[in-house]
């Protein structure tokens, strides 16, 4: 699956695979009560199924200063 | 999972520490419910009373502004243009496009062009922090705005995790001063409008999914001044407690402003007059803002201008600011305005 992260700055990276949000959270290595997961514009649940064809945007909401 | 709320649907957001997970719609009613219970419970403002919103482009701000206007108060969005490359214009944008949306009246100050303090250049000519001098200015405007407009209350997006890492800040240095101001609601006092912080029950996890369900076009990149700043540490690791112990940052914050903050508010006495150069309120004859001021516009002093030992000369570029973003200002500053971030 393709998946769009936003922190520092914008990149993608490719995993392969089938996972859950939950699991591939911990693999990025991102707390989830920094992060939502969305998928076509919908809010993922860290129990939602991702699948290999699935493009996953990983957005952070953290701000600070 | 399925919606705790209505059991019907598919959840779209965990909350752990309400032990819940709610569907889109039945999120939105526990966001607005939540404002409408600060709003209410703290009694920040009344259904008739004119509310100006910090705007900033970020999530926070635009969803606090969207909540408001949806649930019918009068309302003006206020944004600062802080002049920082390629982040103030975006950002600006984002708000203007979201009140001409909505038809909502949007106040714009140019901080660069008005005052002469960009931030990014006022950070370089005092060596000061630059968040530090954004929320010094922030505040200062916030307050002088408002009364210009005629506002009595102004509203600003701070949130959970926010507070709690404000709090956490202050307890590591116990600053008892700021402990004893840190409130979602500052009454209107001696020349300062009321300021309330409706946002302040809910995580900030919540305010981006909130912007997000409702199509709220924000500012997603992080300031790029705020990198290192203390507050994104302090939400790291109370974030890694939340994992471990979800409610640990709600009963953080909460807890405080229950049983603690009474205590160092009690000791808590300044009085205030107004500023010998603009009239708004302080502690010291001259105010911060204006000290701040005063300061960007003296000629640079050249550093380093006499000969190296090294006998090549010249001046050395100026040392980089220091930054110790979050630190709290007004203990020197002079201005009694409250202690938190200024705007996220």
């Amino acid at each position: 699956m393709k998946v769009i992260l936003r922190h520092p700055e914008r990149r993608e990276v490719t995993i392969e695979g089938r996972r859950r949000v939950g699991d591939l959270l911990r693999e990025l290595g991102l707390q989830p009560e920094a992060y939502l997961v969305i998928r076509d514009s919908r809010l993922l649940t860290r129990d939602a199924q991702l699948e290999e064809a699935d493009t996953i945007e990983v957005r952070p909401v953290i701000s600070g200063g | 999972m399925r919606c705790t709320r209505c059991r019907g649907q598919e959840a779209c957001l965990e909350i752990r520490r309400h032990n819940a997970a709610y569907c889109e719609d039945c999120f939105l009613g526990f966001f607005r419910d939540q404002v409408a219970r600060a709003i209410e419970h703290d009694k920040m403002f009344r259904r008739d009373e004119p509310v100006l919103v910090a705007v900033s482009g970020g999530k926070d701000s635009l969803a606090l502004w969207d909540v408001l206007l949806d649930a019918g108060y009068e309302t003006a969005g206020f944004y600062i243009s802080l002049a920082i490359p390629g982040y103030s214009e975006p950002s600006r944008e984002k708000c203007e496009v979201f009140a001409a949306a909505r038809g909502a009246r949007l106040i714009v100050v140019d901080l660069e062009q008005e005052y002469g303090l960009g931030i990014a250049d006022t950070a370089q000519r005092t060596a000061r922090a630059p968040c530090s001098a954004c929320g010094l200015s922030k505040r200062y405007l916030f307050n002088k705005v408002a009364l210009d407009n005629g506002f009595r209350v102004i509203a600003t997006g701070h949130n959970l995790d926010d507070e709690a890492a404000t709090l956490f800040g202050n307890v590591l240095r116990w600053q008892t001063g700021y402990l004893g101001r840190q409130a979602p609601v500052l009454p209107e006092e001696d020349g300062l409008v009321k300021k309330v912080k409706p946002l302040y029950r809910l995580a900030e996890r919540e305010t981006a999914a909130y912007a997000v369900l409702r199509g709220i076009d924000y500012i997603v990149e992080e300031c790029p001044m705020s990198r290192g700043a203390k507050s994104l540490l302090y939400k790291d690791l109370l974030n890694q407690l939340e994992a471990a112990s979800p409610g640990s940052k709600q009963s953080f914050l909460l807890g405080f402003l229950d049983k603690a903050r009474p205590l160092f508010h009690e000791q808590e006495e300044v009085e205030l007059h107004p500023c010998e150069q603009c009239g708004q309120p302080t502690t010291t004859p001259l105010c911060a803002f204006c000290r701040l001021r005063a300061e960007v516009a003296r000629p640079r002093r050249p550093r380093g201008g006499g000969r190296r030992r090294d006998g090549r000369g010249g001046p050395r570029e100026a040392a980089p600011p220091v930054h110790a973003a979050g630190a709290p200002l007004a203990a020197t500053s002079g201005l009694a305005i409250p202690l938190t971030p200024a705007e996220p």
